[in-house]
């Protein structure tokens, strides 16, 4: 075998481990991606119900708690940023990373000073990397998010956020994750999430429902302190496993354009090592009948 | 009057229970509470312990909670909680067994967590 064929060959070789490789990725993802997808569609029973209980508390009474009054002059901002703790996701984490940073403009240029927080390996890396301060962070639990973990990523938040602005708390609570769309799409978004606006949370109610007067049991006051935190963590675990989600099929549509290109590599290579080989028996072909003429025209010459 | 009203027991992560019943006794910050049909309007705070559910067809669900909500309108009642378990999915050996280590801890939220479980699985 020719030195140029048995280069053919073991590129050939290669490139169809590695497309076998990121075949089996693409069907793990694809699997993952319908278990996170039930999983988020199990949470939403109790994101509703927390939801419709929320709206009524704060339409039924006129409560003031500080997870829903605005400060006048809100000077610091906290962004909670929900990336993967593992790459080979195509555009996902850089895209979140970037709907982040354009947020963090946005409030410094509106005056606040913005506290970071990180899910996931992944956005750490890229603040640690640029030596930005990141406030908290949380890794390893960003495949399958728990309610547990949601819990643990809320609590030293929205401890921030009842403290006095003083102290070092927030006025602000800002979250990035990436959106399930649907398979095909998902996208990376900014959304405000305290201080709550309540019209906002009755707006995602169905119009026309007429919220009774409800009995509050000890009080409002109380049931809206146990209520809202509770409410912060459902969002949360919700971005997390939508989050965890996108990432999946990012992760299955950037394994699944591997898997093309490698088909096609291989089929560029076959071609190429056809034409080699090809080359070579036109070559062994010429050499041989050259060859035997050479040798014919000496023995008819000794002849003479 | 709907002599019966719509209950949903859903923990975070899941919906626990969902049905027809007739009395649901559950216990709030202020005490024990009975909801039934026609019951007005109420949100409450939950403490951990054991929910009961009279359902319509005469039989009985009991669960455990772990923290919460309960809010009834409409006849509709809503069970919200962190951690919720039906009586038959808990293993009582293994509360046992929890209770016990939480006791040797001294680890008091643990302690009544099993506490709740274990009563809730053997009033079933």
């Amino acid at each position: 075998m020719g030195a140029q064929l048995r280069v053919y060959k073991r590129r050939i070789r290669s490139v169809t481990a590695t497309k076998k490789i990121t075949k089996a990725m693409e069907m793990i993802a694809a699997s993952r991606v319908v278990k996170a997808q039930r999983k988020v569609v199990a949470s939403t029973p109790y994101a509703r119900e927390l939801t419709r209980a929320v709206t009524a508390v704060g339409t039924g009474s006129n409560t003031k708690h500080p997870l829903t009054t605005e400060a006048e002059n809100p000077t610091r901002a906290a962004v909670l940023l929900l990336t993967s703790d593992r790459g080979l996701a195509g555009a996902f984490n850089s895209n979140a990373i970037k709907a982040a940073e354009q947020l963090t403009e946005r409030l410094e240029r509106e005056g606040k000073q913005v506290d970071t927080y990180v899910v996931g390996r992944r956005g750490l890396a890229h603040y640690n990397f640029r030596e930005r301060k990141v406030t908290e962070s949380w890794t390893g639990f960003t495949d399958e998010p728990t309610y547990a973990d949601a819990k643990k990523v809320a609590a030293p938040l929205i401890e921030a956020i009842e403290r006095d602005t003083a102290d070092g708390g927030v006025d602000e609570l800002h979250i990035v994750y990436t959106e399930f769309v649907s398979m095909m799409t998902q996208t990376a978004l900014g959304a405000r999430l305290l201080p709550l606006r309540l019209d906002e949370v009755a707006e995602e109610q169905p119009k026309g429902e007429i919220l009774p007067l409800f009995d509050f049991e000890p009080s409002a006051e109380d049931v809206l302190d146990a209520l809202l935190p509770r409410y912060v963590e459902s969002r949360i675990y919700n971005a997390l496993l939508q989050s965890a989600a996108s990432k999946h099929a990012a992760t299955r549509r950037a394994m699944k354009s591997a898997t093309d290109n490698a088909g096609e590599l291989i089929n560029t290579l076959s071609r190429l090592a056809n034409a080699a080989r090809q080359a070579e028996i036109t070559q062994e072909i010429s050499e041989i009948v050259g060859g035997a003429s050479a040798l014919a025209d000496a023995t008819a010459g000794s002849d003479r | 009057m709907a002599a019966e009203l719509h209950v949903e027991l859903v923990a975070a992560d899941r919906q626990v229970w969902s049905g027809e019943a007739t009395l649901v006794v559950a216990r709030t910050t202020s005490g024990d509470i009975g909801v039934m049909p026609g019951h007005q309007p109420l949100l409450g705070v939950l403490e951990s312990g054991p929910v009961t559910i009279r359902t319509s067809d005469g039989g009985t669900v009991v669960a455990a909670v772990h923290g919460g909500f309960i809010s009834f309108a409409d006849d509709k009642l809503s069970l919200l909680a962190e951690i919720a378990e039906l009586s038959d999915e808990i293993d009582v050996q293994r509360v046992e067994r929890e209770l016990e280590r939480a006791k040797a801890e001294g680890d008091a939220a643990a302690e009544r967590r099993a506490d709740v479980r274990l009563r809730a699985a053997t009033t079933r």
